[in-house]
């Protein structure tokens, strides 16, 4: 069995490329939130209890604009669809997780998702602690820019233009890894031209659903040919 | 108040998003599902690429082109080192630098 330091410290290299870019895009939400009037505590619950980046800095226009409570469960449902996908895909990565199910499955972030999806830990037995660990550093860094950001209102010390590039690296990473480990390409290739194509007809504002929805319609296509390599 | 209960709902409609399908599929999985498990993750972190770059013009100045960079060096340092925190810290101090210069 690891010691639990060794798993922390483990989990805290995993998650250190998330690091900067949670904290500079929470920055920008605390910053945005408090122009918009809200203190810090209503920073705090909303990276507490909501913990979906896209979601917080929509869900500041309909704190200001005073929309209906169905209003907002309905651009909920919009902005975070994509997190049904990445729990169907996680289903049985984490079904022998125990204790730490209930606070995993909520943790799910892109960012996260694409830190754990295909890390199987430093070893069988301390998985489920290392997977812990990653999605809670991950929140904590999220959680500090938000209320840093807040109280900090306008006030930036220094140019960190550019550094929001990290988590596009994070991905890109991620895909060069995936691209590496796995013997099939078809998914990945899939992935990449459903996105692009989508991105063509639909525009870049709204392509998450489309494309979503095209990739997993096209794998369902090819499911039969895709179970024989995988 | 009002406000209180907005948050309430966004926060609760996102964790019925992110539970749905453990409580729908958890107990018994079907095949399906499973088959969706192991290929959406190569495709989800495809989109996600796309996803980052889709707002990068390319016909305006700089073309993309600090991107492009800075996305080709992560590649290569990632299939040289496959080291992914040394490729990311690589190719976002490439690109910030380059966004200064270009």
């Amino acid at each position: 069995m690891m010691k639990t330091g060794e798993i922390i410290k483990q989990a805290l290299y995993k998650s250190f490329p998330v690091m900067a870019g949670y904290i500079i895009l929470g920055v920008g939400f605390g910053i945005l939130l408090s122009n918009a009037g809200y203190g810090f505590v209503w920073a705090l619950a909303m990276s507490v209890l909501i913990y979906a980046g896209s979601m917080q800095y929509v869900g500041i226009s309909l704190l200001t604009g005073g929309a209906s409570i169905i209003a907002t469960i309905i651009t909920t449902i919009m902005v975070n669809a994509r997190h049904l996908f990445y729990s169907i895909s996680m289903i049985d990565k984490y079904k022998e997780t125990g204790k730490y199910k209930p606070y995993l499955i909520f943790a799910l972030t892109d960012e996260t998702y694409s830190l754990l999806c295909n890390d199987e830990g430093p070893s069988p037995d301390s998985v489920n602690q290392y997977r812990f660990f990653v999605s809670l550093f991950n929140q904590i860094y999220w959680v500090f820019g938000c209320v840093f950001g807040n109280l900090l209102g306008m006030v930036i010390p220094f140019s960190t233009k550019g550094i929001e590039f990290s988590m596009t690296a994070l991905f890109v990473a991620s895909f060069t890894e995936q691209w590496l480990t796995v013997r099939d390409h078809v998914p990945a290739l899939t992935g990449l031209l459903c996105t692009a194509l989508c991105l063509v007809i639909f525009g870049s504002e709204k392509i998450l659903i489309p494309s979503m929805l095209l990739i997993t319609l096209i794998l369902t296509a090819i499911r039969r040919r895709e179970e024989k390599v995988l | 108040m009002t406000s209180a209960v907005l948050v309430l709902a966004m926060a609760l409609t996102t964790m019925a998003l992110r539970f749905l399908p453990f409580i729908l599929f958890g107990k018994k999985t079907p095949a399906y599902i499973s088959y969706l498990g192991k290929v959406l993750p190569s495709a989800i972190i495809a989109l996600l690429v796309v996803y980052c770059l889709k707002d990068v013009a390319i016909t305006e100045k700089p073309h993309g082109i600090p991107e492009l960079i800075a996305c080709i060096s992560v590649v290569v340092t990632q299939v040289l080192k496959r080291n992914a925190v040394a490729s990311i810290i690589l190719g976002t101090i490439i690109y910030m630098a380059l966004i200064r210069i270009v």
